[in-house]
Parts: C-alpha cells; sequence; structure tokens
C-alpha cells in the first residue's frame, strides 16, 4: 500500500526486537470474543486512479457556483480567491504541521496567527482578537457564553433578524448548558424594537450587521441601552467584506465581535471548514475563549512568538476552562490572513466597492420586474425579494434554467408561512453583467411576465 | 527592508563567534518582519477595477475612520509566507512523534480532490437538486465510518473532536430528558483529555475523576464505586492516553449501562483499532472520530478539523440537524425536525450548514485509497512501530506502568532523568537539535515527566532506527551529566527557548503602531 513504508521483512525484524511471535500479540488486551478476525466487509484498497475516478464522478453530479450565474449567500459567499494564496497554505510546512506548542519550530504558524489577530482585530475595530473559532455560528455561541461569565447572568437576547442557523446553534447550547434565550421574531422589512427588549436580566443583545435579510444597522443606540442594563452587545457580521465599507461593529460600542470569515481566501466548500472570528475589548481577554498568539522574546533577545495565556485553555483548566475548543481553523485562517495581505487596505475598500456596486445594480433590476419587491432600504452585498407565490418554488424554477438565484428564506424558516414568498440575493464582484440580465430574464420567464 | 526588531538585542554577546551577520540571517534561515512593518495601506497585491460612480445604500453607515490594514504585492506576499513556512516543522520535513496527535501521513490526492469545483465550489445552500454528488458523498463516508465503528448511525456535522464531543454529550443529556431524567455527574478518568472535563462542565454537569490503577488503565470496581442514579455518562478515551487498551471495557459499559448511564468514548485514539475491534461492540453509545488523526487530513497548523460522532440505536434518535438519509428511496437532507421521520427527536443544531465538507472528501479518499485492509494494517503498523520504538528504548528509559505492551504509542516518564539535572522539556528541545519533533511532554498528566510517543505507520524502519538511534545518544548523554547538550537547546532552531512567563505577564496579543519618540530615537 503506497502509504505504508514498513515491508514484511521491515515487519518480521520489528516483532523479533520485541519479543512476539506475531502482530495479534501486541492487541491481546482487547477481549478476544470481540476482536475482528477478517477486514470489514468494505472495499479493498485502489490505486490513486480508480479513487479519483470514484470521488470525480460524485463531484460531477454538483454545480459549481463558478459555471453558472450565482447570487446564493446567506452566511457564506462566493468571491475569486487569488491562486496565491491557495499555493501557500499547501506548503508542507503549513498543512502538515500541529498546533504550535513547540514555538521555536513553529514561529512560521505563530507569526502568522499574530499578523491574523491583529488584522481582525483591525477589521472589527476591536483591541485583540484571538487565533479563530470554528466558523462564525459557533464563534457567537461561545460569545454568549462568555458574555454569562462577565456579566454573571444567563439570558441572551437575539435579534429576530439573526441568521436561523446562528439563532439555532446558540439556542442549542444555551438550553442543553440551562440557559435561557429570548430570540425576537424575524423582521424582514425592519422595525424590530430590540432596545426596548433590553433590562437588567439580559447577559447580552446579539445583533447581526448586514443582517439576514441584508439590512444594515446602527449598533450605537443599542450599545448604548445595553450597557446601561450591565449587558454586553454581541454584533455578527457573517460578510466579512462588507467591514471594508462599513462602519466597523467596534466603532459602535460592541463588546464582543464575532464573525464569518469564510470571504476572504476560503472556497464555499459546502459550509465548511471555515474560519470564525472573535474580537474583544482587552479588559475580557482573560473570558475569551480559544488560542492566543503572543509576541515574546527567545533566550538571545529576538522577538518570537508563542501560544500565550492558556490556564484560560482546557488543557491546563479542564473543568474550569472557558471552552473546550481546542483545534480550531488554522489553515482557514492562515488563508484568511494571506488574502488580506494581498488585498491590503486599498483593495479590500476597493473589493468592497464592488460588491456594493453589483448588489445596487442587481436590486435596481429586480425592482423592475412587476410583482417583485426589494425590501431594503439598506444593504451591502445582499438583500431580500418579496415574489408572487411561492419563494422556494421560483428557486427550483430558475435553478431548472440554470440560475442559481438565491436562497428562498422558507429553506431556514420553514414555520413562518408570512416568509413564504421571500428570497434573499446576494450580489459580489464575480457577478457580470450577464450573469445580472440572465437572471432578470429568467426570473421574468418564471414569473410570467 | 531589514527587520530591526528581529535581530538579536545584542548582537554577539549571546551567540557563538561566527553566527553574527549583519541581517541577523542565517542562510535559508531569513529574518521576516510583520506585514504591518514592510506593507502600505495603498498597496495591494490584488487588480480589481474601480466600478462605476454609485450612490450607496449604507444607510448613513458607511465607515470614514482608516482601518489601517497593510498590503504588500503579489511577489512580496509569496516571498512574505515561503519565508515564514520555513521557520516551521511539519510532518514533510520529518518524524513528528506527537503522542495523542497521530501526526501520519497526508496524502495529497486528498488534497486534490477537495478541490475539485464540484466539492470546493459549491454552497450549502444553493438547491438540493444540485448537491446530488455532495449529499452522496457525505452518506458514503457515513457508510464506511458507521462500518468501522459497528455503530447505527453517525452525526457528521461537528466541526472538530471537542465540538464532537459537545455533540455526544449533548445526545446523552437530550436522551435522559426524553427519559424525564436529569443526572448531574459524569465519570471522567484522570488521565483524560482536558477537552472530556471541559465538555461536561459545559452541559452543567460535576465532573467526578476515577484515578487509574497501578497499570495505567481502569477499574470497573472503581467505576461502580462512583456510580448512581445522578452518573450520565462516563468519558472514557480507549486506548487511553497512557497508550493502552482499556481491557476492563465490557464491563465498564455493562455496569455504566446498568445504572442507567451512557458511555461516551473520546475517539482521539480510534487509529490504534482501526479494522481490529469495533467500538460499537464494546458497548459505546458516542464516540466522535477525528477525520484529521485517523483519517488523514492534514491539521493544517492547528485545524480545521472534523468531528463526527457515532451514536448507538440508544441515541441515534437524538442526532443534530441537518443530517443525510440513505435509504431505499435514496440520499436526502434532513434540515428540520419535522422531516426528520417518526421515532427522530433531535436535539438541535450545533453549527451553520452541514458540517466540514473539506474534509470528508479528504477523509473518504484516504479510506477509498486503503480500503478495509489497508486500514487495518494502518492500525497494525501504528501499533508495530510504537512498540518497536518502545522496547528499542527501555532500557534507557523509565515506564511508568513497567515493561508492557502498548498500542499505538509509548509512554516514558521522568525517573530516568533522576539527579541529572535534565528535564522532560530540555530532553524534548534537545530532540528538535537532532532533526525531530518532539514528542508530546507533560501529558498525559497523571505521569510524572510524561514523554508520549506516537511514531504512526508512516515511518519507514530506517526513519524509526534512526530517531531511535538520536534518542538513545540523547539518553546516555543525559546520564552522563552532558546537561549543555539539553539546558541549552534548542541551539539550531529558527529561535531559541522562547519566554513564555513574559508572554503571559505582559500580553502582546496583537501589533501596535510603534510610539513615535522610538521612531525618532532610532
Amino acid at each position: 500500500m503506497r502509504y505504508l513504508p514498513l515491508t514484511p521483512e521491515d515487519r518480521a525484524e520489528m516483532l523479533a526486537r520485541i519479543g512476539v511471535p506475531d502482530i495479534d500479540a501486541l492487541f491481546a488486551d482487547i477481549p478476544a470474543d470481540k476482536r475482528l478476525r477478517a477486514p470489514l466487509d468494505l472495499p479493498r484498497r485502489q490505486s490513486e486512479l480508480a479513487v479519483e475516478r470514484t470521488l470525480r464522478r460524485m463531484a460531477d453530479k454538483n454545480v459549481p457556483a463558478g459555471s453558472v450565474p450565482f447570487f446564493v449567500g446567506c452566511g457564506a459567499y462566493k468571491h475569486h480567491v487569488p491562486a496565491t494564496v491557495d499555493h501557500l497554505i499547501q506548503r508542507s510546512e503549513f498543512l502538515t504541521a500541529y498546533t504550535p506548542y513547540q514555538p521555536e519550530i513553529s514561529q512560521g504558524t505563530l507569526q502568522t496567527l499574530f499578523e491574523f489577530q491583529t488584522q481582525v482585530a483591525m477589521l472589527t475595530g476591536m483591541e485583540v482578537a484571538n487565533a479563530s473559532m470554528y466558523d462564525g455560528s459557533t464563534a457567537a455561541a461561545e460569545a454568549v457564553l462568555m458574555a454569562h461569565r462577565l456579566t454573571k447572568r444567563r439570558k441572551a437576547l437575539l435579534s429576530g433578524n439573526l441568521h436561523p442557523h446562528y439563532r439555532d446553534t446558540i439556542a442549542t447550547v444555551a438550553r442543553l448548558a440551562e440557559d435561557e434565550i429570548v430570540a425576537l421574531a424575524p423582521a424582514p422589512a425592519g422595525g424590530e424594537d430590540l432596545i426596548g427588549r433590553i433590562d437588567d436580566s439580559v447577559s447580552c443583545v446579539v445583533v447581526q450587521t448586514p443582517d439576514f435579510y441584508g439590512r444594515l444597522h446602527d449598533l450605537a443606540p443599542i450599545a448604548e441601552k445595553a450597557h446601561a442594563a450591565g449587558a454586553l452587545l454581541i454584533a455578527v457580521v457573517t460578510e466579512v467584506v462588507s467591514l471594508g465599507l462599513v462602519r466597523p461593529p467596534g466603532d459602535m460600542g460592541a463588546d464582543i465581535v464575532v464573525a464569518e470569515g469564510q470571504s476572504i481566501g476560503n472556497p464555499l466548500s459546502f459550509g465548511g471548514p471555515y474560519v470564525g472570528l472573535f474580537a474583544t475589548r482587552q479588559k475580557f481577554v482573560r473570558q475569551m475563549p480559544g488560542r492566543l498568539a503572543g509576541e515574546t522574546i527567545d533566550a538571545e533577545g529576538r522577538r518570537g512568538y508563542v501560544l500565550t495565556l492558556a490556564t484560560r485553555e482546557q488543557h491546563i483548566r479542564r473543568e474550569k476552562a472557558t471552552s473546550n475548543i481546542c483545534t480550531n481553523s488554522g489553515l482557514c485562517a492562515l488563508a484568511f490572513t494571506i488574502h488580506l495581505t494581498l488585498l491590503g487596505e486599498a483593495g479590500l475598500k476597493r473589493l468592497a466597492r464592488l460588491n456594493h456596486a453589483s448588489a445596487i445594480a442587481l436590486a435596481d433590476a429586480l425592482g423592475q420586474i412587476p410583482g417583485v419587491t426589494v425590501l431594503n432600504d439598506t444593504f451591502f452585498n445582499e438583500f431580500t425579494i418579496r415574489v408572487p407565490g411561492s419563494a422556494a418554488s421560483v428557486i427550483d424554477a430558475l435553478a431548472a434554467k440554470g440560475v442559481l438565484g438565491g436562497v428562498p428564506v422558507s429553506r431556514l424558516e420553514p414555520a413562518r408561512k408570512e416568509l413564504g414568498d421571500l428570497i434573499v440575493v446576494a450580489a459580489t464582484e464575480v457577478n457580470t453583467d450577464e450573469d445580472r440580465a440572465a437572471y432578470v430574464a429568467v426570473l421574468r420567464e418564471v414569473l410570467g411576465c | 527592508m531589514l527587520n530591526r526588531e528581529g535581530r538579536p538585542a545584542e548582537a554577539g554577546k549571546a551567540r557563538a563567534a561566527g553566527q553574527h551577520t549583519f541581517t541577523g540571517n542565517r542562510a535559508l534561515q531569513i529574518e521576516e518582519a510583520l506585514i504591518f512593518e514592510t506593507g502600505r495601506t495603498d498597496v495591494t497585491g490584488v487588480d480589481l477595477d474601480e466600478p462605476p460612480a454609485f450612490a450607496n445604500r449604507l444607510g448613513g453607515l458607511e465607515r470614514t475612520a482608516p482601518i489601517g490594514l497593510p498590503g504588500l504585492t503579489e511577489p512580496e506576499t509569496m516571498r512574505h509566507y515561503v519565508r515564514l513556512s520555513q521557520k516551521n516543522y511539519g510532518i514533510d520535513t520529518g518524524p513528528f512523534p506527537l503522542g495523542s496527535c497521530t501526526m501520519k501521513h497526508n496524502p495529497r490526492l486528498n488534497e486534490k480532490m477537495a478541490r475539485l469545483p464540484g466539492f470546493a465550489d459549491i454552497h450549502p445552500l444553493q438547491p438540493t437538486s444540485t448537491v446530488e454528488g455532495a449529499l452522496e458523498l457525505i452518506a458514503e463516508l457515513s457508510r464506511w465510518l458507521v462500518a468501522l465503528t459497528g455503530m447505527p448511525a453517525i452525526a457528521m456535522t461537528p466541526k472538530a473532536g471537542a465540538h464532537g464531543e459537545l455533540t455526544g454529550m449533548m445526545a446523552i443529556k437530550a436522551a435522559l430528558a426524553a427519559r424525564g431524567e436529569k443526572r448531574s455527574v459524569v465519570i471522567v478518568p484522570e488521565s483524560a483529555h482536558g477537552t472530556n472535563p471541559a465538555t461536561a462542565a459545559l452541559l452543567g454537569y460535576r465532573v467526578e475523576p476515577v484515578p487509574a490503577r497501578k497499570d495505567g488503565t481502569v477499574d470497573v470496581e472503581e467505576v461502580k464505586k462512583r456510580l448512581s442514579p445522578e452518573v450520565a455518562a462516563i468519558m472514557l478515551t480507549n486506548p487511553n492516553t497512557c497508550g493502552l487498551f482499556e481491557r476492563d471495557v465490557v464491563a465498564i459499559a455493562e455496569a455504566v449501562h446498568a445504572a442507567g448511564a451512557y458511555f461516551y468514548a473520546d475517539g482521539a485514539n480510534f487509529n490504534a483499532i482501526v479494522g481490529k475491534v469495533r467500538p460499537g461492540d464494546l458497548g459505546v453509545d458516542a464516540m466522535h472520530i477525528n477525520l484529521h488523526k485517523t483519517f488523514s487530513t492534514p491539521h493544517g497548523g492547528g485545524g480545521p478539523g472534523a468531528g463526527p460522532v457515532a451514536l448507538s440505536a440508544a441515541l441515534a434518535p437524538f442526532a443534530p440537524l441537518p443530517h443525510v438519509v440513505a435509504d431505499a428511496s435514496g440520499v436526502r437532507l434532513v434540515e428540520h425536525a419535522e422531516e426528520a421521520g417518526a421515532g427522530a427527536a433531535p436535539f438541535g443544531r450545533i453549527c451553520a450548514f452541514h458540517g466540514q465538507m473539506g474534509m470528508f472528501v479528504r477523509a473518504l479518499a484516504y479510506m477509498l485509497s486503503h480500503g478495509a485492509d489497508g486500514m487495518r494494517q494502518a492500525s497494525e503498523d501504528a501499533v508495530l512501530s510504537a512498540n518497536y520504538l518502545r522496547a528499542s528504548l527501555a532500557d534507557l528509559m523509565s515506564q511508568p506502568f513497567g515493561d508492557r505492551f502498548c498500542m499505538h504509542e509509548a509512554l516514558f516518564d521522568d525517573r530516568w532523568l533522576e539527579g541529572t539535572g535534565i528535564t522532560t522539556l530540555d530532553f524534548a528541545k534537545a530532540m528538535i537539535d537532532e532533526g525531530f519533533h518532539p514528542m508530546t511532554v507533560y501529558f498525559p498528566l497523571v505521569v510524572r515527566g510524561a514523554m508520549l510517543i506516537e511514531p504512526t505507520e508512516s515511518e519507514s524502519k530506517a526513519s524509526l532506527d534512526l530517531m531511535i538511534a538520536a534518542m538513545r545518544d540523547l539518553a546516555m548523554a543525559a546520564k552522563r551529566g552532558d546537561k549543555a547538550r539539553f539546558t541549552g537547546a534548542p541551539a539550531h532552531a529558527p529561535r531559541r527557548r522562547l519566554d513564555e512567563t513574559r508572554a503571559a505577564r505582559q500580553p502582546v496579543l496583537r501589533w501596535t503602531k510603534p510610539a513615535p519618540q522610538n521612531l525618532a530615537a532610532e
């Protein structure tokens, strides 16, 4: 087998050195009646060529985003990733390294994490960031737990326009950890009274901007009310490119900012692996979950980096740790950092403008179609439209004609029949004038107008 | 631009003669500044066209203050990160016997397959009719995991091992609630990974430790003493963190079940027993599987991982959403409780979307390549290599539980270093100078000065022999009192030992612009 270097002769010599007659002697602690005597009923080994054929056959049954006019968002976005990024993250020394427990031979990983933490802090407008979480949704759930620890309260208030998957993730952890969650009803057309629901029993308020329906929110008044009640403001960002153009949550009083970082550096990959961003204020750092890289010096006085503040973490603190997280999203964080280094501030801002312009052009064009209403007065690169009839049927009909036109809200909120005619539509820099024209033409056709 | 701060504070003083260079570089080891010191906010390495003018729809929420993000051109970016990569040790560099972490070869076929547009460029919320191949892949990987674990259902969405632990324990809590019970205690052996007690505590359980007996395994009688109607579960790693198979496992499972509790198995060490025994046959109710350990998806310097959880028939109905169901009518995606079918009671959702698809592709590529026969051979080779290494070092180094066989990792303690003035950490750092990644040190916590060595099945005999010879040479040097070789190590790595106390006492967690007077002084 091509992955196994030992030869039958090696194995025999090694068994002799150990002093056992056969390999089964080394498995003697496994109860004899439970041991498998032969390989399981699964296929036998295959050549690289054969495996490639099998997997290609599966891949070919899917419709890649890049092959059609594509407008699907809702927490994962199609962007162009420069070739340099994927080359660099496949460098053996990054790809096949472990968590940097031995800093003298891990400075590559540690310095890039230090760069990542700084970039995330700058982008979100916060003081410090950790070395990444699994994704945006799990980062949001961890942020709520952190707010409970900081405020000694156990009730979180969630905006109704938070991504339903994020809401459900937070609610699942809360229910099983026996904490309380108050989730408001969705308000796709705006007008949610979040501030009126804040009182001194609340540990934190969780608000997404741009929200699930694409609307932007001024967080400052929410932060003010939350702080007056002794609660924290957790801001959620699922489209991190928006931070190139939109005021960052840190400038509007957020105490914790969590974000999905997939848009920068990482492919769609059917939902994972992605990279969760987690930023907060310096004074809260000892209650922060996850790994942290910090600067120090070596025995010769040279600058270097190590994992630090490990006394928060499970491998030291065990049941008293701030989180059970161990592995995070190191390589996805590296992709994020490299892509953002390539973009720089000038490039990120231009990319954000391109996204915004693409969405404006599409919203204006779709809004011209009889029967179609654009719900948003504000948006970045994603907005919500109302269509006549079932949004899910419209999306399926569009797909049948080769356009992936967005996400029917009913896919995530099936119980809320009043949202059954809504589609969340995303447009990014990858969409061309032809893509937009195709969307408009096919939607007209589907709606019969 | 040279890196001022990267060079020695006092060049020549602390370093041996002949090592000093003007740049601070040492041939292929090139000092590399932070991007914040070399980049500029007006530089970009991505050519994008400016969009036509537009009236924004931001409702007055546009960013006004600068961000401060530096940019580099493409060649500068390439060089920066290539140079940084050269300061890292990976599996492709050399032996990486980090116990409990399973640093095995990462086949590049896995990477190639995960990058097929049909897998990498599909959206989690595009119509399911356009992702049938993706659902098929998840169902197929699930089928393999069912066969290998002997357990009927797999929850695929957990993002890493610890996330899988949380998922499995949530299923247990949900199953107890469905029985109308609320129990308060989880039994965890003292040698367990830190994630086990942390996970139990997150769900509000009190952690009841159980000690190991003299041979390093858990005694079923000690477990029985702690069982009561308050016990929700035991969390047991098998093979355990000492590299030993828990030989009372079946009796422990029976006792736990008799008390109405569940058996959570930490599957971090599943790689030792794939194809040799099925956890389902041992009475396990839930077990996470680290695809990045057992099934060769890369560790990436700390993730991403993937931690699918195998569930027993008792827990399967509580599997979280979403999941893929394969039956006679084909493969379908279940995203909501009402679609889950009769008898199912999903406990909720643990993350957005469908799990670590990129890791699923890699793991299945590995499984298909090995086949059932190859994976069994891989487990055997891993156990053989660990025992070979153990037997080859046993006369020089001390073993905490006597001279007995181990599974996939060999555990030594530091009794053999007594009186030498050399610690386990010193020994690990000396291994760096010899060109090896050190073993896991000071874990498990129950063994003093632990050295946990997991060579994996990926090392050739020549590689194992060289590692053994080097370790024997180091061990003899330690016993001779050649202290300098250890306490000063590593001498040849990109950095000497780093001051971790300083990092924790005065945390510097991000770059900040130096104060102007510092620039003037320069």
